[in-house]
């Protein structure tokens, strides 16, 4: 009974922030010692409990008083774990360990070629189609690691990279080609998902589990531009001080800090992702929403005095490209929006607004796909518009669809549900067509 | 008798630092301590020690370690160092300062101020 009672007082502790666990032990005891001398005094064990709660004082002013001395702990820590979690301070050390090795072994690895003659500037064309490999079937592994993977799921993520590194170097590319380039940029594409089946560690077949690595990847390359950030300020002030006394870093720079950097960057990236997952609010949710309002302003504008005015789109040969962009963005919005929801909630105002925003994004491209139907066979078909097109065809029927679900829910016809599924499925659609890009197009578009 | 929030918290970093001078102690044996000095005429809310305790060994001036009591739970100790020794001095000086000013002014005003009620046994 008096367990109980100190068990849940200890719970309603823990819920504050500014007091730690190793300050609940302390008042723990004294209250133990304050229980013990009420009832050596003839009180009842409850009434002695009530009694030194009582004296303790009371929880609102407590807390605020640990946090006036200890004003730090309102400020969420990272990557200094707190002293007195005990056992699973060995588990996140381990993990830092492994995440850490594991960058490494990425900033070795992109530095073995160079061992057979393979130099960055010469051959860029076999770093660009490679990248990806370099570093994610390392964070692969370290998913698999993690979440100790079934081993029966392996061979298939190894035959996708194998399958990735065979068709990234057979074809006879012409240097510098369209094609090659297409093939660099939907490789990781195609790959990430790969990524995505470790990560989600078995949990792939549940909605749940690939929204998961939606969050992941939203945060993930938020952490990796920070990091990108941070590395770009230390390489300018290490550049400045060498060149004082007179020692040009930059073919240091060049061939060995940006690249193994880069790779390295992403491992440490996503442990950040991990570990800080719990700690911290996610920041991609807390962008989408700041930014969703100000593009559907933008593109309402946009639309208001396209429509308004009839002013023709000016086409040039690469629009495509921005309102790929655009809609991109848009789809980013929607989708870390939804992360963030919880799918119970009633509709809000922030639910219509999302709906504006991409029926303006819609119509925005409506606009643009028009123009250039008109005059696509004028352009001809090169590579680089047809993997436009399709990728625009792609995100414009996931926004559609979504927008259709979203309405839905809004006039209390679906469940948000619908609108998580749609998207957590649409991802093998990105993954499928970007592989088709890959393995298909450079031999029909002949390696140009 | 209750006294003044302000009087409490300026006085509770002497009073800790001296209880601690006499020996190393934790949080609810200085509270009794102090109840026994003041006759239990001051009245700390328990739960406000811990704070005072932790900025005193942020400041240095005392040293915490975990220990098993007899009791057999964990309890936290507190010592003084070397220079919460200087700093109670300090304190020292500066509250015998505010004590014998006012005592000055309380002998020179004659007023009769009704005196604390005698101390009790704790």
């Amino acid at each position: 009974m008096l367990e109980e009672q100190i068990e849940q007082w200890r719970s309603y502790l823990r819920n504050r922030q500014a007091i730690h666990t190793v300050d609940i032990a302390e008042l723990e005891d004294h209250l133990r010692e304050q229980i013990g001398a009420l009832s050596a005094a003839g009180l009842a064990p409850d009434e002695a409990f009530l009694v030194a709660v009582k004296r303790l004082g009371n929880l609102d002013a407590l807390s605020r008083e640990f946090a006036r001395e200890h004003s730090d702990r309102l400020w969420k820590q990272l990557v200094v774990p707190a002293a007195d979690t005990g056992e699973p301070q060995a588990a996140a050390r381990t993990d830092a360990l492994v995440a850490f090795g594991l960058a490494v072994a990425a900033a070795v690895a992109i530095k073995v070629p160079a061992l057979f003659g393979m130099q960055l500037d010469q051959d860029a064309g076999f770093y660009v189609r490679n990248l990806s490999l370099f570093v994610l079937p390392l964070l692969t592994g370290y998913f698999v690691w993690k979440r100790r993977l079934e081993t029966r799921t392996l061979p298939w993520l190894a035959t996708a990279f194998v399958a990735a590194g065979v068709f990234a170097n057979v074809y006879p590319f012409t240097p510098e080609g369209n094609t090659e380039i297409l093939a660099a940029i939907h490789g990781p594409i195609a790959l990430w998902i790969v990524v995505g089946v470790a990560y989600a560690g078995g949990r792939w077949g549940e909605v749940a589990g690939r929204m998961d690595f939606i969050r992941f990847s939203g945060e993930l390359f938020i952490y990796y531009v920070l990091i990108a950030l941070g590395g770009g300020v230390l390489m300018g002030f290490t550049a400045g001080i060498f060149e004082a006394i007179g020692i040009d870093i930059e073919p240091i720079f060049e061939s060995w800090i940006l690249p193994c950097g880069a790779v390295g960057g992403v491992l440490v990236a996503s442990w950040l992702v991990e570990a800080k997952q719990s700690v911290i609010e996610n920041m991609a949710p807390v962008l989408a929403r700041l930014f969703t309002p100000l593009f559907a302003i933008v593109l309402l504008v946009f639309l208001g005095i396209v429509l308004g005015t009839g002013r023709g789109l000016d086409i040039e040969r690469e629009v495509l490209i921005i309102f790929d962009l655009l809609l991109v963005v848009v789809l980013g919005l929607l989708l870390y929006s939804i992360s963030a929801r919880d799918p119970r909630s009633p509709a809000g105002a922030f639910d219509w607004l999302l709906v504006v925003l991409v029926l303006s994004a819609l119509l925005a491209d409506a606009v643009a796909l028009w123009a250039i139907a008109a005059r696509i066979t004028e352009f001809g078909f090169t590579p680089n518009r047809v993997a436009a097109l399709g990728m625009n065809v792609i995100l414009l029927v996931n926004l559609a669809w979504s927008a259709v679900l979203s309405i839905r829910f809004l006039r209390g016809r679906g469940a948000f549900a619908d609108l998580e599924r749609w998207q957590t499925n649409y991802l093998w659609v990105y993954a499928v067509w970007a592989a088709i890009v890959v393995i298909t197009f450079p031999p029909i578009f002949r390696f140009i | 008798m209750e006294i003044n929030k302000d009087l409490i918290a300026a006085s509770s970093t002497p009073l800790v630092l001296a209880i601690l001078a006499e020996g190393d102690s934790y949080g609810y044996a200085i509270l009794r301590r102090v109840q026994e000095l003041s006759g239990g005429r001051m009245e700390w809310t328990d739960g406000m020690l811990y704070p005072v305790l932790h900025r005193l060994e942020r400041a240095g001036h005392i040293q915490a370690r975990w220990q098993v009591a007899e009791s057999g739970r964990r309890r936290k100790y507190y010592r003084m160092t070397p220079q919460g020794r200087a700093q109670l001095a300090e304190e020292r000086r500066q509250w015998q300062t505010v004590d014998a000013t006012l005592r000055g002014i309380w002998r020179m005003l004659s007023l009769a101020v009704p005196a604390a009620p005698p101390l009790q046994a704790a």
